[in-house]
């Protein structure tokens, strides 16, 4: 028998403690309000499951969760395709290419509330040039007023903030495909067309999952702009999920309905990544062993 | 289907000076429509560059290249009609064996009817039949090269199939096979075919007609015989053979030629003589190697200078330390002038043959240096 041995667990001791301060205890602390009625700081019921069968009943969480996942949806539909094509426009070298690729990369450098600020600015009709030369063009636009005009607004400013992003990452992914791949479709007579559908854009399949994966977890988690915006209106237009999360909580102060909702939000999150980090995995381990058979 | 003619030079700077700036000297060549030849040389030397020349994915930087004598410089790969396979195998990765080897027809508009027929004759020749509907990303690297193959002859009515290293990701084995396989398509389609390789057994055993290459200039065309026997210049003697060719200062034995300054004579025609022999020069061996086949002697002449002779296994083989009498002059041996280059000698002994393709000495009007040495 193979005498047993338990100092082991004194060494994985200090990524414990650590992990549980940083990590399992705030999340039980959300746990633990999840699961009761805090009427005042000294009184408090256990309610179990109750805010967790309100919060799921809840028709303005299931109104934001169904404008954020259709949010998220045009984000992604918008950007990827723009920022491909951008990327395929981007000259390949020379100071052109510098130049461009630092123009391209200006909006990523901004913050979030700045970004939120400048297109409240912009899309004013009274001083803002966007805003201006909409309605000299006869548009009525007015996103403080109109849910649409609001809408599109922050869809916009999302995809004028990120799409350099997706952009970037596709041209490094082009600019890693061999150049005997185009001598080779070159001979081959192929068109442009089938260049890019069948030497481009199976060669960005690695990139562009990483580019739909990070664009849809952070469109999913977007706060900041439509709050400087919008403040989530007119009505709650543009009320996407964490911003009905700290209305609930910071707003209403109705601690056991966020913490329930925080959780699902959390686990909603949890089981997207999970999915697209094992459908990442997959068409990474794929493409190595397309790799490596190239000897 | 065409004749292929180079009249040109090529460097890749804006504003070539010296020799060292160009990538292929001037030139003058013909590729005869049907043929297969092999260009030879080692890494550097110009060969691929020549290929993309023919193949129009380099534009030639000085003259012209033509196809049954019309100039070809601007046109397209596709408007050449070309096709050409690279070193390490390129496949549409979302497609299948199939597919792939359907392309360059697809492409072009080829009947569906006809691509079946074509794709099916292609993969069987190729011993691709029974994959045909297996995603071409997914397999080794030498079905891999196949199929880059394949959609190189996939096309029956190309101007010419060039090949550049095509075997280098392909196990030894398997090169055998698909050297052999290339030379029956060869006689089978009569396409012409263009090989690059630094490898000369490859180029030995595929070509009609081998072209050597060194420092961007084809020093000799000809046959395997022609590259052995009479050996155009200095490097084609020391590349072609194993091992190369011996050279030795022409003056240590009398009656050389006018004008020749080394003498060359291959292992294989170095002969142990009797002493005092006309044509021989005392030696002392220096090692002996048995190579299975046959003894490889290495000996120093008295100047020093080190000659290596190839003797039969069945040979009385002398032990290091021996002197002996090494034969070198006789119908084999060829003598080298000044610039490197032939100026009498081989087997066909008298005046000298036609001269190679390629007047080195007669450079066109852009030649802009002199003939490195």
């Amino acid at each position: 028998m193979k005498p047993v041995n338990q100092k082991a667990w004194l060494l994985i001791l200090p990524v414990v403690l650590c992990v549980a301060f940083s990590a399992i205890l705030p999340l039980m602390t959300v746990v633990n309000y999840s699961v009761q009625d805090i009427i005042s700081p000294e009184r408090r019921v256990f309610v179990g499951t109750e805010w967790f069968k309100a919060v799921m009943r809840d028709e303005d969480l299931q109104g934001a969760l169904f404008r954020q996942v259709g949010f998220s949806l045009a984000v992604l539909a918008v950007e990827i395709p723009l920022g491909i094509a951008l990327a395929l426009a981007m000259p390949a070298q020379g100071w052109k290419s510098s130049a461009v690729l630092v123009t391209v990369a200006i909006s990523l450098l901004i913050p979030w509330n700045v970004v939120g600020t400048i297109w409240q600015i912009y899309g004013r009709t009274d001083i803002g040039l966007l805003g201006a030369t909409l309605a000299k063009l006869g548009i009525d636009y007015n996103y403080t007023g109109n849910a649409t005009d609001a809408w599109l607004t922050v869809l916009v400013m999302d995809v004028w903030h990120w799409t350099p992003l997706v952009a970037l990452l596709c041209f490094a992914g082009l600019r890693a495909i061999p150049d005997a791949y185009y001598q080779a479709a070159s001979i081959d007579g192929a068109s442009k067309l089938a260049v890019f559908r069948y030497i481009q854009l199976p060669k960005l399949r690695g990139v562009l999952v990483i580019a739909v994966l990070l664009r849809f977890m952070d469109s999913f988690m977007i706060y900041t702009e439509p709050f400087v915006l919008t403040g989530g209106g007119p009505g709650n237009a543009t009320t996407f999920l964490s911003q009905y999360l700290t209305q609930k909580a910071v707003g209403q102060f109705d601690l056991g309905p966020a913490a329930a909702f925080s959780l699902i939000y959390f686990l909603i999150i949890l089981a997207l990544s999970f999915v697209l980090y094992n459908w990442m995995q997959r068409v990474g381990t794929a493409d190595k062993n397309a790799e490596a058979g190239h000897g | 289907m065409a004749r292929i003619d180079l009249d040109l030079a090529h460097s890749y700077k804006p504003n070539p000076q010296a020799d060292g700036d160009y990538a292929l000297l001037p030139l003058k060549m013909t590729f005869d429509d049907g043929g297969a030849y092999a260009l030879l040389g080692p890494s550097g030397c110009g060969k691929t560059t020549m290929l993309n020349i023919i193949s129009g994915l380099v534009a030639p930087s000085h003259g012209t290249v033509s196809f049954d004598g019309k100039a070809v410089n601007t046109l397209t790969p596709q408007q050449r009609n070309i096709a050409q396979v690279f070193q390490f195998p390129v496949i549409y990765d979302t497609m299948t064996v199939a597919e792939n080897l359907a392309f360059p027809l697809k492409n072009r508009g080829v009947a569906p009817d006809r691509i079946k027929q074509r794709v099916g004759k292609i993969a069987e020749m190729l011993e691709l039949s029974g994959q045909l509907d297996t995603r071409a990303a997914g397999l080794s690297a030498d079905a891999k090269q196949k199929i880059s193959l394949g959609r190189g002859l996939v096309r029956e009515d190309v101007s010419a199939v060039l090949f550049d290293e095509p075997l280098t990701v392909i196990d030894p084995h398997l090169k055998w096979q698909l050297r052999r396989k290339l030379k029956q398509i060869h006689h089978e389609l009569k396409l012409t075919l263009v090989y690059v390789t630094h490898d000369q057994v490859e180029a030995l055993t595929f070509a009609d007609q081998v072209v050597v290459m060194t420092r961007g200039r084809a020093v000799q065309v000809g046959s395997a015989s022609d590259l052995f026997e009479r050996p155009q210049h200095m490097f084609v003697g020391h590349f072609i053979g194993s091992p190369g060719m011996n050279f030795l200062p022409a003056a240590l034995l009398p009656g050389a030629p006018a004008g020749a300054k080394t003498l060359g004579v291959r292992p294989e025609y170095v002969t142990l003589a009797e002493a005092n022999a006309a044509g021989a020069l005392p030696a002392t061996v220096k090692q002996v190697q048995d190579i299975g086949t046959y003894w490889l002697l290495t000996a120093h002449l008295a100047d020093g200078s080190a000659v290596r002779a190839r003797l039969r296994p069945e040979a009385a083989v002398p032990a290091a330390g021996d002197g002996v009498w090494l034969g070198l002059a006789g119908t084999h041996t060829c003598f080298y002038g000044e610039n490197e280059e032939l100026v009498a000698g081989g087997p066909s002994a008298g005046p000298l043959p036609s001269r190679p393709a390629i007047p080195l000495g007669d450079r066109p009007a852009y030649s802009t240096g002199e003939g490195q040495t």
